[in-house]
């Protein structure tokens, strides 16, 4: 890993009105640079002076690649869309913990006002085995729709339906549910755990569906289908570390690992010969 | 160089094909007419649909589960990233599950009211028609709506309705539903009967023998050129809030696919139709890079106020209730807090302008749930808001619990799009427009929690019936990737991005989208004036003219390159804005978002020209640098009386 000639860039510090009264913060980077998949890469250092605190991590990313493109460099290729923290298109390492370090909270949330002036930061890509590095900070995360494509859904032909209110789901279920179906499908969890395992991802999707009833005719195969699919695509096994939980930006909580065990387990043998 | 207008008047190349008798039975009666492809002859026809949005991908599950040959694209890595993710507050459906009088027709009669009557009568009802049949799918999805102790469905009123017809998913209600059409999309890609293409960008559009044939893409992780040709091709690309450069939408959002179709002879309706948001998080800085949406549903509970004195720089929490000022609820009685949109902001920006706007900018207003916490206890607070107080508290540092949010209008929605028929069929045969994309359903102004029950309803019913009429209802004679209308589009767009390359200028994209973004929010934003516009239009094409001399992209295009994607959107932003303006200058009236400051009633509120604009206004691209022609479609209301809005 060489380092690169750090490049000083200029924060754009005073925000319009706020009379520059703020102290900007003073930055080191450490930017992992790779040009394509299969490339090798290295980091790269640049500095920033000023940086405000009131900035977007991702914020601060585009005044670094603003300065690196007016000096005729590459920019640093980085994922984002919503930047409200639920697209799930952003996501990289920050010192080693995806998503930097607000507990729940997506880099694109995160503000520089979690950081001291003087910080070093080490920024890399997410790394697994089922998500290759395209470029930079961007990782092919496609893996994840193709265990969806599996079995995480519900088989139901629009214009099929019946009345919305002629499924009755108390109200606790339904939050259950919910709190499941809230994963943005960011693939931090993967990228926090040390076998590079997909289970909080597929746990939360298989427990979102098995506490509604529409979820039930399916609930044996989509757990089978969505395992099988996720083996297939090189994710790594569980051996309760639960990095997952603690990186994962939409507080995914543990216990759907283990209800995935268990709905593996019911399923695997009502299907006997699966 | 300013292009002058050419009034085409009322077109003959506008056929709306809107049914006529009792509006509750046309779209009935439509249906029973139109043409049906018999289920073995479907998977004869190829169908791209380009988005997957809630537009784009309950059209792509839908037309796949009749046994079509489907093929969907979008820019994201994931179909589940579209922008529709991110919609928060809720959708609405006629139900009238609270038995609170809300029916079909009053869904119907209070969008196009809401719409400031520039919408489509017979749309709008089939809207709010189909509109409950979206819950039912939904939730057979498994979409975790909120729900009511005994097990029923929750709602609540929102953005400026007077019943509860709003569902939701806690503040996450459009990931919710992208989720489920993203699932019953990748059943369809499971079982081999989609063809699912993410990472891919349209570049153009292939006309052949005038019917839309296909489209070039480029992989945007490979830098790959691809040709795509079908039967009919569907735009569900989003709508153009970003030529604001700050605006609530995500970052890759853009009008390059429906510009690009305009280009090919598709009508683009109503530009200048765009709904600012009242309650976005201010500004914070030069380098801010999008704004943040705080959901309508705030306004339920949270009242907006500035200090009755000007500068008055107390703390909230200091200024007793009698120096205060609930504009809102001064000037609109019966309304209050929850007037529609277009009102709040405008009311919004003329308190800030006049000198009582908060924070360090003075560019904002208060939102304040102290009432609302006092009445109903924190707990309750934090269980309806909770998300979204976190969300605020991360942005801004600030602990809504305590100290009121700050709050100012943000570009949030465009009403305008590409012109579409009541098939939803676009000027170009075989093109169809769905979602944001299109102008149809919302008029000058739209309510809050109709952008995912329009989205849904193109997607899920209304285009899996209406393509018929142009597959079964055209001879369309088989084309291939060969076609030299192929090479011809792909060679445009292959020599659009040389160009780029080959700049090698001094200033980013980016420096440019904010220039052109803070012109569009001074001159074309809340409030416009004739001089505004003029200024605008000529400021826009210099800035075209620097841009094309003056960009820096760097890399080649055979890789990711995220700076040649975005001048490819920035370039079409350029020239789209021009338009923007022209129509925003001939709509000489004010009418929804549409403001223009000579145009209103000595109260303030928008004035609209009935005589005179009651009408769409398409606009047809006449070649590179040529003014664009004014077709106009006529509004007729006869179930809606027009009479002034009025939330008094
Ligand atoms: C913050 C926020 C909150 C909102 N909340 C609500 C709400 O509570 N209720 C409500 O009713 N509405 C809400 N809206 C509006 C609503 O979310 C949108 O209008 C709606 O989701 C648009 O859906 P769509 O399918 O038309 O387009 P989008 O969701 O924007 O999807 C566009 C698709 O097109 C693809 N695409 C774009 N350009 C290209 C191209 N050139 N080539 C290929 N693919 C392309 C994208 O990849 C994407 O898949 C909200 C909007 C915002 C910004
Ligand atoms: S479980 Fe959490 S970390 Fe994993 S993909 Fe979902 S949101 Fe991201
Ligand atoms: S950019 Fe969408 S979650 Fe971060």
């Amino acid at each position: 890993m060489s380092a690169a000639s750090p490049t000083a860039v200029q924060g754009a510090a005073s925000p319009t009105g706020a009379a520059g009264t703020k102290q900007g913060l003073k930055l080191v980077l450490k930017v992992w640079r790779q040009g394509a998949r299969g490339a090798p890469g290295q980091f790269e250092t640049h500095e920033l002076q000023n940086v405000s605190t009131d900035m977007s991590f991702l914020e601060m990313l585009d005044v670094l690649n603003e300065g690196l493109i007016r000096e005729g460099k590459d920019p640093v290729a980085f994922e984002h869309d919503c930047r409200e923290g639920i697209c799930g298109s952003c996501g990289f390492v920050i010192n080693g913990q995806a998503h930097g370090p607000q507990k729940e909270t997506t880099v694109c949330q995160l503000h520089m006002r979690s950081f001291r002036s003087g910080e070093t930061l080490v920024i890399e890509p997410f790394r697994a085995t089922a998500f290759p590095i395209l470029k930079d900070l961007v990782v092919d995360r496609s893996a994840f729709d193709r265990i969806v494509a599996a079995g995480g859904y519900v088989s139901v032909n629009t214009g099929s339906a019946p009345d919305a209110n002629a499924i009755l789901i108390p109200k606790d279920n339904a939050e259950r549910a919910f709190d499941a179906a809230a994963c943005i499908g960011c693939g931090a969890c993967v990228a926090a755990c040390p076998n590079g395992s997909a289970m909080l991802f597929v746990g939360a999707k298989v427990s979102h569906l098995a506490a509604l009833p529409q979820g039930q005719s399916e609930r044996d195969h989509r757990a089978l289908d969505m395992v099988a699919a996720m083996d297939k695509e090189g994710f790594g096994d569980c051996s309760n570390h639960l990095e997952c939980v603690a990186s994962c930006p939409k507080g995914i909580a543990g216990t759907n690992i283990a209800q995935l065990n268990r709905e593996f387990a019911k399923a695997s043998l009502r299907s006997g010969s699966r | 160089m300013v292009p002058m207008v050419q009034d085409a008047g009322r077109s003959t190349r506008l056929d709306s094909k809107e049914p006529s008798g009792p509006i509750a039975d046309r779209w009935s009666q439509h249906k029973f007419n139109l043409k049906l492809v018999a289920p073995a002859n479907r998977r004869r026809f190829q169908v791209i649909v380009v988005g997957t949005g809630l537009a784009g991908a309950s059209a792509a599950a839908t037309l796949s589960e009749l046994g079509y040959k489907v093929k969907a694209l979008c820019i994201h890595g994931s179909p589940r990233r579209a922008h529709s993710i991110a919609a928060q507050g809720g959708i609405n459906a006629a139900k009238n599950y609270q038995n609170d009088g809300d029916s079909v027709h009053r869904l119907f009669y209070d969008t196009v009211k809401g719409g400031d009557f520039r919408a489509r009568e017979s749309n709008v009802h089939r809207l709010a028609e189909i509109s409950t049949q979206i819950i039912d799918q939904c939730v057979a999805q498994g979409v975790p709506f909120a729900r009511e102790y005994g097990g029923t469905l929750a709602n609540r009123s929102f953005g400026g309705a007077q019943v509860s017809r709003t569902f939701y998913a806690r503040g996450q209600t459009g990931q919710q539903l992208l989720l489920g059409a993203y699932s019953a999309m990748m059943r369809q890609v499971g079982s081999g009967a989609l063809d699912l293409l993410p990472d891919r960008e349209m570049l153009d559009l292939v006309v052949v023998d005038g019917v839309a044939r296909g489209v070039i893409v480029r992989h945007l992780r490979t830098g790959a050129i691809e040709r795509h040709a079908a039967d009919a091709v569907l735009l569900c690309t989003g709508g153009y809030g970003n030529v604001f450069y700050l605006s609530t939408n995500a970052k890759n959002s853009n009008v390059t696919a429906s510009w690009r179709a305009h280009k090919r002879g598709a009508f683009f309706a109503n530009p200048c139709f765009t709904q600012i948001h009242p309650t976005c998080i201010p500004v914070s800085g030069s380098y801010q890079s999008k704004l943040t949406l705080m959901s309508e549903s705030l306004r339920n509970d949270g009242r907006v106020w500035v200090p009755k004195a000007k500068g008055d720089r107390r703390r909230a929490d200091q200024i007793p209730d009698e120096d205060r000022d609930y504009y809102l609820e001064r000037r609109y009685p019966s309304f209050g807090n929850l007037v529609p949109r277009d009102v709040a902001s405008r009311a919004a920006k003329e308190r800030c302008d006049a000198g009582f706007g908060v924070g360090e900018t003075g560019m904002s207003v208060f939102l304040d749930f102290r009432d609302a916490i006092q009445r109903d206890g924190e707990a309750t607070i934090r269980a309806k808001y909770g998300n979204l107080f976190q969300m605020y508290e991360r942005i801004t540092g600030e602990d809504p619990y305590k100290v009121p949010m700050r709050m100012y209008p943000a570009v949030h929605y465009t009403m305008g799009g590409l012109w579409v028929d009541y098939n939803l069929e676009s000027t170009v045969p075989g093109l169809f427009v769905l979602g944001e994309a299109n102008f149809s359903d919302h008029g000058a102004n739209r309510l809050g929690a109709s952008a995912l029950m329009q989205g849904l309803a193109d997607g899920y019913f209304v285009v899996p019936a209406t393509i018929a009429s142009h597959l079964a209802g055209r001879v369309l004679p088989k084309v291939t990737t060969d076609h030299p209308a192929f090479a011809e589009a792909e060679g445009a767009a292959r020599a659009m991005t040389q160009r780029f390359l080959d700049l090698r200028g001094t200033r980013t994209v980016d420096s440019y989208h904010r220039e052109l973004g803070l012109l569009m929010w001074d001159e074309c934003g809340m409030a416009r004036t004739r001089e505004g516009l003029a200024k605008a239009k000529a400021r826009i094409a210099e800035l075209r003219e620097a841009f094309w001399q003056d960009i820096r992209i760097p890399g080649d295009a055979e890789n990711i390159n995220q700076e040649l994607e975005k001048a490819g959107r920035v370039a079409d932003f350029l020239e789209f804005a021009e338009l923007f303006a022209e129509d925003a200058s001939v709509r000489e009236e004010s009418c929804g978002g549409h403001f223009r400051e000579e145009y209103q009633t000595p109260e303030g509120e928008a004035l609209r020209d009935d005589e005179n604009f009651c009408h769409a206004a398409a606009w047809e691209f006449q070649g590179q640098g040529k003014p664009e022609a004014r077709h106009v479609e006529p509004l007729t209301f006869e179930y809606v009386k027009l009479t002034q809005r009025s939330y008094k």
